[in-house]
């Protein structure tokens, strides 16, 4: 046993522990100040919540292994909505008219491939010029923003394909096809982080990327993958959410990568490296969908909860630090 | 010197590379086209980026000591729809410096998270970003906020006036840059600040104050975000509560193109001046030339990583990073 295992714990425990205080304070004063005659903690309603996660979920599961190794990619955002524009500009290319509903996979598969790639370059900037990642992908989100802006200036790009918005909107087992998309990329990386080389690795590099080296771990190739993979995510959020609504305005994603950061940070992922797990993000997902929905649920406005929140994530980190200094002290007996 | 070696070269370049990089750019952007060049261009250029360039001034020191701040955007719209607002509530002489206070207080309490609790600069960043969004709206109600008697105040000068032929943002960044670059290459808390951000344990070792310093980093940063505000309101004389937004990375990209590194202990003044103008000029001069508006943001993104990769590479003398 670690003398921080109790400190640990706690730190892990408590996005999940703050999830029920959630509920418990958004039942208790909805039931006073809610207009709405419904529960807060409906069974609809939560399962509408998972299903608004999804967006931001899918990229968080990304964010923490790229914020596990160390890095940071600001840049989803934006890769966030060139995936869009491909998925629903591709499906009225003349090349594809012929290919009727076949026409989706292909724009999907287009989309994804698009995200991929944006993640990779990221990563490959990383590797060869060796500038951190934090302004490349600072560099990256004006340069990706730049494209999206260039590709249909300021006007929206929509295309309606009702097999898709059905498809979208379908349900399975109760949950929504979102929702599906959101558990299924949790457990995906989840495996990847915990069972896999890979994910071993990617603890390693960013506990310490020079021991990380001289055990053998090819660090730049590592990181490369890492920044493909939330490129893919980046784009399979696009797709799983541009598949419903039809239409992207240019500014789509904009301030994504905040919500993600936030969200990671608050399932307890440090963003020095080397700590993190997708469970606590996926907590931290939850938290604040649940925080926005609440503060909607007792009739605060949308101001209320960019304030709430921020605070909450300071506060968090905080006390994160607080929980980690005594971890230290008790290792120093 | 005929015998210049390659290392010399190299460190020659990563001194003055920014300085070389501008004059080349502001070279082919006249030959391109003569009017670039022309004194009503320049005014111009200069007059925009003024905001964004008193912003860059005060997040110079913040990264200079090694921390970051994202919150520089939302906190201007913040001081813009503050001093807006009692403008035509307790009137224009009263409504400055009770929006600097303001302003203050929010740089404070940034400043105190950072400085002396010791917490994480982007992230404690990060959540006023959020925050102070969310306290603008609240204080405004959602509103835009308009004054209401546009051509009647004086308040229009810090924006619209001019003095000696200048425009007078023109002056205020000059006299700004002036003044902080002074503070930070000539007195002692300077030397603090470039202490603080090189090696924070050997400054706290050799008794500097390390807290206290980076907390006046921040307090400078929220000044001059104050500063940019007044700006800004007095050159719309309206605004929207979004006016700020996006601007923390573009104030950032200016910072790191003026070669002041994320790590802190390096960068001053002047060279962010410079990244300011770079950032400008090059929107300026693609503009002139024809190109579409949103290019900028590609060629933005192009520059700020040759920038600092050429940066990093003639420190280690070697192109390729040595990441395995």
């Amino acid at each position: 046993m670690q003398p921080n295992t109790l400190s640990r714990a706690l730190a892990n425990g408590a996005i999940w522990g703050f999830i029920v205080l959630e509920l418990i304070f958004f039942s208790v004063a909805g039931s006073y100040l809610s207009i709405s005659d419904q529960a807060f903690m409906d069974y609809d309603n939560m399962l509408l919540l998972l299903k608004q996660s999804a967006p931001i979920g899918i990229i968080a599961m990304g964010m923490t292994l790229v914020m596990v190794n160390g890095n940071i990619d600001l840049s989803v955002g934006a890769t966030f909505a060139i995936a869009a524009i491909v998925l629903l500009d591709s499906m009225t290319w003349p090349i594809f008219a012929g290919l009727g509903d076949w026409v989706i996979p292909v724009a999907w598969l287009l989309s994804l491939l698009v995200g991929t790639l944006l993640g990779a370059l990221n990563g490959l900037i990383v590797w060869k010029t060796g500038v951190d990642a934090f302004i490349v992908t600072l560099g990256s989100m004006l340069g990706y923003r730049g494209i999206v802006f260039m590709f249909n200036g300021e006007n929206p790009t929509s295309h309606l394909n009702w097999t898709l918005v059905d498809f979208a909107e379908a349900e399975f087992l109760g949950l929504a096809t979102a929702s599906w998309f959101l558990l299924a990329v949790t457990a995906g990386i989840w495996f990847l982080m915990a069972r896999t080389v890979h994910g071993r690795n990617a603890y390693a590099i960013g506990d310490n990327r020079e021991a990380a080296v001289n055990a053998g771990i090819r660090v730049g190739p590592h990181m490369m993958i890492n920044f493909a993979i939330i490129g893919f995510l980046a784009a399979l959020s696009a797709v799983v959410f541009y598949s419903e609504s039809g239409s992207v305005n240019p500014n789509d994603g904009q301030l994504y990568e905040l919500w993600v950061i936030t969200a990671v940070v608050l399932g307890g992922t440090k963003i020095t490296g080397g700590a993190g797990n997708v469970i606590g993000t996926f907590g931290g997902v939850i938290a604040i969908q649940l925080l926005r929905k609440g503060l909607g649920h007792i009739g605060a406005d949308t101001s209320t909860v960019n304030l709430v929140i921020g605070l909450i994530l300071i506060a968090v980190l905080f006390l994160d630090r607080q929980l980690n200094i005594k971890g230290k002290e008790e290792l120093k007996v | 010197m005929a015998t210049l070696t390659k290392q010399q070269i190299g460190s020659v370049l990563a001194k003055q590379g920014i300085l070389i990089a501008f004059v080349i750019f502001m070279i082919a952007f006249t030959i391109a086209n003569p009017k670039f060049l022309t004194m009503d261009n320049v005014f111009s250029v200069v007059r925009s980026s003024a905001i964004l360039g008193v912003m860059a001034l005060g997040v110079t020191f913040v990264v200079i000591s090694g921390n970051l701040d994202l919150s520089v955007g939302s906190m201007m719209s913040f001081s813009t729809i503050v001093v807006l607002d009692l403008h035509d509530k307790i009137g224009p002489f009263m409504a400055i410096p009770a929006m600097f206070a303001m302003t203050l207080c929010l740089g404070a309490f940034i400043g105190f998270l950072v400085g002396y609790l010791r917490l994480n600069s982007l992230i404690v960043t990060l959540g006023m970003l959020s925050a102070i969004h969310g306290l603008t709206l609240t204080y405004s109600g959602g509103q835009n906020m308009d004054i209401a008697d546009k051509e009647g105040t004086w308040f229009s000068v810090f924006g619209q006036g001019t003095a000696l032929g200048i425009p007078v943002p023109i002056l205020i960044f000059i006299a700004l840059a002036a003044l902080l670059g002074l503070t930070l290459a000539k007195t002692p808390f300077g030397r603090k600040v470039y202490a603080v951000g090189g090696n924070g344990t050997a400054a706290t070792f050799s008794g500097i104050p390390r807290a206290r310093t980076v907390f006046f980093c921040y307090l400078i940063s929220a000044a001059c975000v104050a500063t940019a505000g007044l700006i800004q309101a007095s050159r719309s004389l309206g605004s929207q509560n979004t006016v700020g937004q996006g601007l923390e990375l573009e104030v950032l990209a200016a910072v790191i193109l003026g070669g002041a590194s994320l790590l802190g202990g390096s960068g001053t003044v002047f060279k962010t001046v410079i990244g300011v103008l770079i950032l400008g000029f090059i929107q300026n001069g693609l503009l002139l030339m024809g190109l579409q508006f949103y290019i900028q943001f590609v060629v933005t993104w192009v520059i700020i990583i040759l920038a600092v990769w050429l940066d990093i590479a003639a420190k280690r003398g070697k192109l390729w990073s040595a990441i395995a």
